[in-house]
């Protein structure tokens, strides 16, 4: 070392958070006098270092002893790095060349032994001075963010996100895979706890969001590729073919009600009704525009018919329109893909599928719609039987360690609606069959009170089966609930005329792909991870990357409706700062040393790293790279370097920890 | 393409489910499958006894396992209950060794040595997926057509979970009967208990079991029950008489084995497969059979 450097170190009491388990006093009277040799020109200990008169301190030593390194010995740096960083800043030390020494959870909240805990200490302050060292000045990377925004998926969630940031003089781009944007929340009856129709409070924003000047809605469309960084991602989009030709078409409706082909339509129905081969989802659809579902169309498959194109007024059927691919710049995107539902077919013992009479909670969604397919009346499978006793079963597929071990979140409030609904409707006898009636937000519990008074019956325990096999007289014809009642310990059989089973939700079968194709993780479940849980849920560990509504995972339409306004928020913060600064920690490649042998291409799980076909050589890109180091640690030729992490860093930091170069007789001490 | 199992018939097969044995070779020889009946095996403990003496319970599995896995083959067993004894037993000792340790000591007196090295069936999966119900078919002369037939399975077949079955809801019973030209229904109760040996001990309870089978099998219209246990076979059959004059029913549902079904459909004479020694006679609904048989061969005639 040439030009030796002026290092000041300080330890944080952190309340008795530290100052309880390791003796502050000591550590940093031992760092004064045994660091010196390495640099250490000042060592203090402090109450609180994190608070204005702390970091005051830090700043005042600067200038007064002209320190050029800054250690710092509390917290994690999960916590405060950027807080001291900030601190040198202000002092006009390059903010890079401060160092936290986690003792407080790798020190103090682990061990009891008071003494051990501050030998600990006194090392990983040894190893943070001999790492500070070798730190060199480094300028964030500065890059411009495009103010425009992807939002994929078209649901409550998609569609507040996009309005917020519409509404603020931003560019959106509304991708949906379906038909129409809406959701699963256009398919509902009412939502509680208030009962108000869901169409009625859903569509007036769908309208907004499909007239509004700054959303580009691209529906019956899914994204491809996405290629770049945050600010300046270039996102290819397939619009699949509506075989409509927007311009033209003005949604009258002659084309679907001329379609001589009825499909089955298990999406928007959950295959409760019918819908046409050219069909807009349900009559408020935006856009207004039909699609021809080319597999069922009688053209496509016969080569005859061409029914709509005869009728349609402004000759708007074009049977020869092809998929469309669009690339499109944004500097944010918003994952809001929503859930599935859980198969209830998979629960065997439940008989759906195989018994008539037993429906999922879509279904009676669709059943109970005055826009369904039986008008809102209440009927068995028949389509003219109503029931005289209903059996309601939670949990279905949820809290199962079988299935899906996490509970679904709706599916209490979900089948308390049901319960009110079916009374309301039909005067039927209704059993509710939970395992826990969770009702946590605004207004739920009130509800849960509600149907108690209705006569609703609630029975604690876990459906064991449902079975149409008689056995007790009363039965006949009806469809038997195996359960035990668990409050008072008795085997019940219920019979009932009508089952619903309240599936819970599941993350999309390809939330895999979707998670890899935009270069975020989603969790064993399968759900898409936060950076956060708790302090920050609706941006992920991709910088430019946000998630909200049931992708994170199971929740209602207020949390999924907060979350697309969060995530919007989130990024109109980014947008107005017009750049981003980016943490320099980066890896890089040295060009001369790497070999082109790729291993470092498919490890990246930020798609950071480019291939240079023509040099043969790996080069990443500053702004894709998170500097989590797996290439560094993969590259067998020793090339990739991730600054904050060179060699010189990592060994000196070691031989500090084990107090190498300290002498003998003082560590004794 | 000849299969060759390790064959441990069980107490039962001995005596009072004779027939199925009987059923149970007969057929096997046909459909080109060796049974090789272990030597001086012992009796697998029954469905009570590894609530009295765990270790010894073990113990006596463990002594036919270890006799069966000399032979090299997988070893197969009729009765429902030696079939999860011996699986539960190979499963177990596998997972503690120090216990697998502490019985081989015991064996040692025996020159004999258990290593879990031994695959574990019931008969009925020999049919189901060793031959197939593809393979059963190609070789069925005499369809059992329009017999309805209720598929028994019982509690235990399918307890062990396998990979290959829906524990909640199998099927290849159903496949089985169905590739012998007979009509399986949908039973309802098809894995509920029969009782076990609640029939000794807590009778009440036992016969309310079987009457509610019956009355299922009797509400599905099946002609014949099916089964593959001979606890079940003697629960439902023998106590079929005191079910009647508990309840006041009048049931009289012939209780088969389904390797006599399988026999039958594939020529083998009645007498060989055990036929005519039941508490319930199967002669009606298999005179339909004849019939069906004869229908059949009418039209292959034709």
């Amino acid at each position: 070392m040439e030009k030796k450097e002026r290092i000041g170190v300080y330890v944080c009491h952190c309340g008795t958070n530290i100052a309880g388990v390791v003796n502050v006093g000591e550590v940093s009277t031992w760092a004064a006098e045994n660091l010196k040799e390495q640099g250490v020109v000042i060592a203090r200990d402090y109450k609180f270092m994190c608070s204005s008169l702390g970091q005051e301190l830090i700043q005042k030593d600067i200038k007064e002893h002209g320190l050029t390194r800054v250690v710092v010995a509390a917290c994690s740096p999960h916590l405060h790095e950027q807080t001291f960083r900030n601190a040198c800043k202000g002092a006009g030390l390059n903010p890079y060349l401060s160092e936290l020494v986690s003792i407080r959870e790798q020190s103090s909240w682990v061990h009891t032994d008071k003494v051990a805990a501050t030998e600990k200490s006194k090392a990983l302050i040894a190893g943070g001075v001999a790492r500070v060292i070798h730190h060199e000045p480094l300028e964030p990377l500065r890059v411009p963010i495009h103010p425009a925004t992807l939002v994929v998926g078209g649901g409550i969630a998609g569609i507040q996100a996009a309005l917020e940031i519409a509404n603020a003089g931003y560019p959106v781009y509304l991708v949906e895979r379906e038909p129409s944007i809406g959701g699963h929340m256009a398919q509902f009856d009412k939502t509680f706890p208030t009962l108000d129709c869901s169409a009625c409070i859903l569509t007036p924003k769908m309208v907004e969001a499909g007239n509004h000047p700054n959303i580009t809605l691209l529906t019956y469309s899914e994204v491809e590729k996405v290629d770049g960084y945050v600010g300046n991602f270039v996102v290819t989009i397939r619009k699949r073919a509506r075989s409509v030709n927007e311009e033209l078409c003005t949604g009258c409706g002659i084309c679907w009600e001329k379609c001589p082909k009825k499909v089955v339509d298990n999406i928007f129905e959950a295959g409760m009704g019918t819908r046409k081969a050219i069909y807009v989802p349900f009559p408020q659809a935006v856009p207004k525009y039909p699609v021809i579902d080319r597999e069922n169309c009688t053209y496509y498959i016969k080569g005859t018919c061409k029914a709509c194109e005869k009728f349609c007024p402004t000759n708007a059927i074009d049977f020869a329109q092809e998929d469309q691919l669009l690339n499109v710049e944004v500097g944010n995107i918003i994952l809001a893909t929503g859930y599935e539902l859980f198969d209830a077919r998979r629960i065997t013992q439940y008989g759906y599928g195989r018994l008539a009479n037993v429906f999922t909670s879509l279904e009676f969604e669709r059943l109970s719609n005055a826009a369904g397919p039986t008008g809102g009346n209440i009927v068995l499978r028949d389509g003219k039987t109503v029931p005289k006793v209903v059996g309601i079963v939670h949990c279905v597929g949820s809290r199962d360690k079988n299935y899906n071990e996490y509970c679904s979140a709706i599916c209490c409030m979900q089948s308390l609606k049901f319960a009110h609904l079916v009374h309301e409707r039909t005067g039927a006898e209704v059993y509710n069959f939970y395992i826990d009636i969770r009702t946590p937000a605004k207004g739920y519990e009130e509800f849960y009170h509600r149907l108690l008074e209705e006569g609703t019956h609630f029975i604690r325990g876990k459906v064991a089966e449902i079975s149409d096999a008689v056995r007790l007289p009363g039965e006949e014809g009806k469809l038997i609930i195996q359960v035990e009642d668990t409050l008072t310990g008795n085997q019940l059989r219920v019979p009932v005329d009508m089952v619903i089973l309240s599936a819970g939700l599941e993350p999309r079968r390809d939330a895999k792909e979707v998670a890899n194709k935009f270069g975020i993780s989603c969790s064993a479940d399968g759900w898409l991870i936060e950076r956060h849980p708790k302090l920050d849920p609706v941006a992920t560990v991709t910088e430019g990357i946000y998630i909200a509504g049931c992708v994170q995972g199971p929740k209602d339409i207020p949390a999924s409706v907060a979350q697309g306004a969060a995530a919007a928020a989130r990024i109109l913060g980014k947008i107005q700062q017009k750049e981003i600064a980016l943490e320099p920690v980066r890896a890089s490649i040295n060009q001369d040393q790497c070999s082109g042998c790729r291993i470092c291409n498919n490890l990246c799980p930020f798609n950071a790293i480019l291939f240079h076909e023509d040099r043969m050589v790996s080069e990443v890109n500053p702004a894709l790279c998170q500097g989590c180091g797996t290439c560094v640690a993969a590259c067998p030729a020793g090339a990739i370097s991730g600054t904050g992490f060179s060699n010189e860093q990592i060994l000196s930091q070691i031989e500090g920890l084990l107090l190498l170069n300290i002498p003998k007789k003082e560590t004794v001490a | 393409m000849k299969k060759e199992f390790a064959y441990f018939p069980g107490c039962s097969l001995e005596k009072m489910a004779v027939s199925y044995h009987m059923s149970a070779m007969e057929t096997t020889k046909k459909l080109g499958v060796h049974l090789k009946e272990l030597e001086d095996w012992n009796c697998c403990g029954a469905t009570t006894y590894s609530y009295i003496d765990e270790l010894l319970a073990y113990t006596l599995s463990a002594r036919n396992l270890a006799i069966a896995e000399q032979t090299g083959l997988d070893v197969v067993a009729p009765c429902s209950a030696c079939y999860k004894n011996m699986y539960f037993t190979a499963a177990h000792l596998k997972k503690d060794p120090d216990l697998a340790e502490h019985i081989n000591f015991a064996l040692e007196e025996d020159n004999l040595h258990f290593t879990g090295n031994v695959g574990v069936k019931h008969l009925i999966e020999v049919f189901a997926y060793d031959i197939g119900p593809e393979e059963l078919r190609s070789k069925v002369v005499k369809p059992l057509t329009g017999v309805k037939i209720a598929p028994y399975y019982g509690c235990q077949i399918v307890r062990p979970q396998k990979d290959h079955e829906d524990v909640e809801l199998p099927q290849f019973f159903e496949d089985i009967l169905s590739a012998i030209g007979a009509t399986p229904v949908n039973y309802p109760l098809k894995m509920r208990c029969c009782g076990g040996s609640l029939i000794i001990s807590s009778r009440p309870a036992a016969l309310s079991m079987v009457r509610n089978l019956l009355q299922c099998a009797v509400d599905a219209q099946a002609d014949i029950v099916a089964t593959a246990c001979p606890m079940c076979q003697v629960n439902l059959e023998v106590y079929q008489q005191q079910v009647n004059q508990e309840f006041g029913t009048n049931f009289s549902v012939p209780i088969m084995y389904f390797t006599q079904l399988v026999g039958l459909a594939l020529g083998i004479p009645q007498k060989k497969l055990g036929i005519g020694k039941e508490f319930v006679a199967a002669t009606p609904a298999l005179l339909r059979v004849e019939q069906a048989g004869a229908a059949s061969d009418q039209e292959t005639k034709e």
